[in-house]
């Protein structure tokens, strides 16, 4: 009799890493098919791109320095994912192409792959591709989407500005609030269209228990507090998918979230202290909470 | 039900108690089977063979001396003939010695067996001392040593262990359902000779039936009770319900759901005034001072996806286990794994020709398809073992340290406060193997502590020298 001989314990729970990856791809996915409801098929075609090449290049490169494939545990699929809905929908596809392969290569692999590097790839990607592509970086044009034959949404290409351009030029005025929560009438990048969306996500995660809620939940009641202390309507703040995306799908990056709930709720405020302080002060173009926070 | 969370932590496997209806059957070994007796089966010293190859031996006979501080002593649990002194390899990784027996299938049993005369609490202690017990629920620790605390730490309360949180196993379960007066009767011998005014039985929520039974027995036996003081404590004896959740039935999340103190690190229950005691050892200490039978048998559940007969075996201690698998009706193909316990505590064993030890509650044989371990990926720092973890360790920050053998990193992370619960390896995503990292972790840092004192005292010495 051959009998196997390790360690207790003898049982394990059916968690897995590609489970996980798998929940956080779900949970992308209302925002992505929100985003071509209201864009077109642009953004399907751009998120379908940096998948390749996050995937492509994750492949490529385990197998030039002969280390074990990864690319199963879906990881790279969730980078790519996460940088496409952070990328304009007019982005050239050779630029999130580019993003992808330094989201993997550079800061996921270059640190030692999954669990190793130290900030959120996609992020980190998505800074790096605004410094050197300031123009096609902050082009919000609002394309007309697979609902516009319904009269939804734009019929022709419409430069809109973003939601925080049309605050601080003092416009947001006339936007209500549901349609800000929908993703009409404004511009910005692909997966923070739509709050409806990106809310559904979340709560598959948080259904899911593949995020802990003490970041996010810190994180938008910092922002919302500060807000409403400038004097401003924190819930139009809120209505910023950016703000969604980075509350729930970027500070929750296990990459960077600390381990245990008190640290984790500290994070979130800080998080929101940052994106705050950015949004009522900073001159940056647009402070996506995504970027403020890398 | 209101939730509330008995401890930080947990996990939930699935409990797979396909037993629990499964009556104790009584085992008894061919004739001219060999049975193997470990002279360590308990914490502690190893007893010392006071028997020689070829010396008859009968049921309950004294085969190893407790003539150590720590040790328990062992008694033949058939009668034969002593056939080899073995030094055998413990799953601790030490040796000790085992006595190997050739019974004769004629369980005649030894004159010297018979009631204990015990009137207080030293012949009491010194009856069970006498009686070879250790904790049945898979610690092993000489109960006398238990029942000896330090004068200024006399427990004031007794905690039954029923929780039996372990997944598969349900010996326990079965004891209290075929002899809660047993277990009753035990409980009130422990009040009466430790002179504990209070009782605390903590069982978990999905065991309603041993729950009544014990409480209908406690009830029975506090009536029957003829000293004052031993009546009352019995019958305020509580049976705590707890929310079924893993390592409930572990020694601090027990204590501390039932009379709501902390056992401090490094500590033992009795730094908080408490004694713990397993239901089937209390059982037993009835039966023995009844009786006068020693600690020989004891009942364990068979079962695991390649167990033919599955259920609940009273068997005598020293029985192999191949020879137990082979009276139940053997195995369904080759296992690729034999558990001496639960599936998240238990031990791998390396061969079947290994014998059934005092502690031992459950008996796993598992097909590859259930046993086989994933293969381990990188942490990708989840933090779901730390949610998971009763004692609030930072599992991934001490399998980070252990791997890169550095004690400085590792002292931080108080790998010696994890009790090996196992919740941390079942839960990990990335399959890490938590626990063996930890134990590693253990270790090295002990083995540097102990450097260190070493080191210090040697300078210490040679200033005192150089004054
Ligand atoms: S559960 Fe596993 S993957 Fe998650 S943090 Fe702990 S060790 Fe890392
Ligand atoms: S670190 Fe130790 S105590 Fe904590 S979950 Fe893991 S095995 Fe249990």
């Amino acid at each position: 009799m051959n009998l196997v001989l390790s360690s207790s314990p003898h049982l394990r729970d059916n968690a897995s890493t590609p489970r996980i990856m798998g929940d956080v791809l779900i949970a992308l996915a209302p925002a992505l098919l929100a985003s071509a409801l209201l864009f077109g098929l642009r953004p399907l075609a751009v998120a379908a791109v940096a998948v390749a090449f996050a995937v492509g290049s994750e492949y490529l490169f385990r197998r030039l320095v002969r280390r074990s494939n990864t690319i199963g545990d879906l990881s790279a699929a969730v980078t790519g994912l996460l940088l496409a809905l952070n990328l304009p929908p007019t982005i050239p596809l050779w630029i999130a192409a580019l993003g992808s392969v330094v989201a993997i290569v550079i800061v996921k692999q270059f640190f030692g792959g999954i669990g190793q590097n130290f900030v959120n790839p996609a992020l980190a990607a998505r800074v790096v591709l605004a410094i050197s592509f300031p123009v096609a970086m902050t082009r919000w044009d609002r394309t007309p989407g697979l609902l516009s034959a319904f009269g939804i949404g734009e019929a022709d290409v419409v430069t809109g500005p973003t939601l925080l351009e049309q605050m601080r030029q003092g416009a947001q005025g006339e936007v209500s609030l549901l349609s800000l929560f929908l993703g009409l009438d404004k511009g910005g990048c692909i997966g923070e269209i739509s709050v409806a969306a990106l809310l559904l996500g979340a709560a598959w995660l948080v259904f899911r228990k593949v995020i802990p809620l003490w970041t996010p939940l810190s994180y938008l009641a910092v922002v919302g507090l500060f807000t409403l202390a400038a004097g401003r309507d924190p819930l139009v703040h809120l209505m910023s998918g950016g703000l969604v995306i980075g509350a729930f799908f970027m500070a929750t990056d296990y990459a960077t979230v600390p381990l245990t709930w008190k640290g984790q709720l500290l994070f979130g405020l800080g998080c929101g202290l940052i994106t705050s302080l950015i949004r009522l002060f900073g001159g940056m173009a647009r402070a996506c909470p995504s970027r403020s926070c890398s | 039900m209101a939730f509330r969370r008995p401890f930080p932590g947990g996990a939930h496997p699935d409990p797979q108690k396909r037993t629990l209806d499964a009556a104790t059957l009584r085992l008894d070994p061919p004739a001219a089977a060999r049975l193997l007796v470990p002279m360590a089966m308990h914490l502690g010293a190893p007893a010392r063979p006071l028997v020689a190859k070829g010396a008859r031996v009968l049921v309950g006979q004294p085969i190893g001396a407790a003539d150590r501080p720590m040790s328990a002593w062992v008694h033949s649990p058939v009668s034969g003939t002593v056939t080899a002194i073995r030094r055998i390899l413990q799953s601790s990784g030490a040796f000790a010695d085992a006595v190997e027996i050739a019974s004769d299938g004629l369980g005649e049993v030894d004159p010297s067996v018979r009631p204990p005369d015990v009137v207080d609490r030293a012949s009491f202690v010194a009856a069970i001392a006498a009686s070879g017990l250790v904790g049945l629920g898979g610690a092993s620790f000489p109960t006398h040593i238990k029942l000896s605390p330090p004068p200024d730490k006399a427990p004031d309360c007794l905690v039954i262990n029923a929780a039996e949180c372990e997944p598969y196993i349900t010996s326990d379960y079965r004891a209290c359902l075929e002899e809660p007066d047993a277990i009753a009767d035990g409980i009130l011998q422990v009040l009466r000779y430790m002179d504990i005014p209070r009782a605390v039985i903590g069982i978990e929520d999905n065991k309603p039936r041993a729950a009544a039974a014990l409480a209908n027995a406690l009830k029975a036996a506090a009536a029957r009770e003829a000293d004052s003081a031993c009546r009352a404590a019995a019958e305020a004896a509580e049976i705590r319900i707890l929310p079924t959740l893993y390592p409930q039935g572990a020694e601090k999340m027990l204590v501390h759901a039932c009379t709501g103190r902390t056992i401090p690190t490094g500590g033992l229950p009795h730094d908080v005034r408490v004694m713990v005691l397993n239901v089937s050892t209390v059982g037993f200490i009835s039966h023995y001072l009844a009786t006068g039978m020693p600690l020989v048998r004891r009942r364990l559940t068979l079962d695991g996806d390649l167990a033919v007969g599955p259920g609940n075996y009273d068997v005598p201690v020293g029985l192999m286990i191949a020879d137990l698998l082979a009276l139940t009706g053997g195995t369904r193909g080759e296992p690729e794994k034999i558990l001496m316990g639960g599936p998240m505590m238990g031990v791998a064993l390396d061969r079947p020709d290994t014998p059934v030890i005092k502690a031992n509650n459950a008996i796993l044989v598992l097909s590859g398809a259930v046993a086989a371990l994933p293969a381990e990926t990188a942490c990708i720092r989840c933090a779901r073992c730390v949610q998971a973890c009763p004692m609030r360790l930072l599992p991934t920050a001490i399998d980070a340290a252990a791997r890169l053998e550095d004690a400085d990193l590792l002292e931080p992370t108080n790998p010696l406060d994890c009790i090996e619960c196992g919740c941390c390896s079942y839960v990990c995503p990335a399959k890490r193997h938590l626990v063996q990292s930890i134990r590693l972790g253990k270790t090295i840092l002990r083995t540097a502590q102990a450097r260190k004192k070493a080191e210090d005292g040697r300078r210490r010495a040679a200033k005192e020298v150089r004054p």
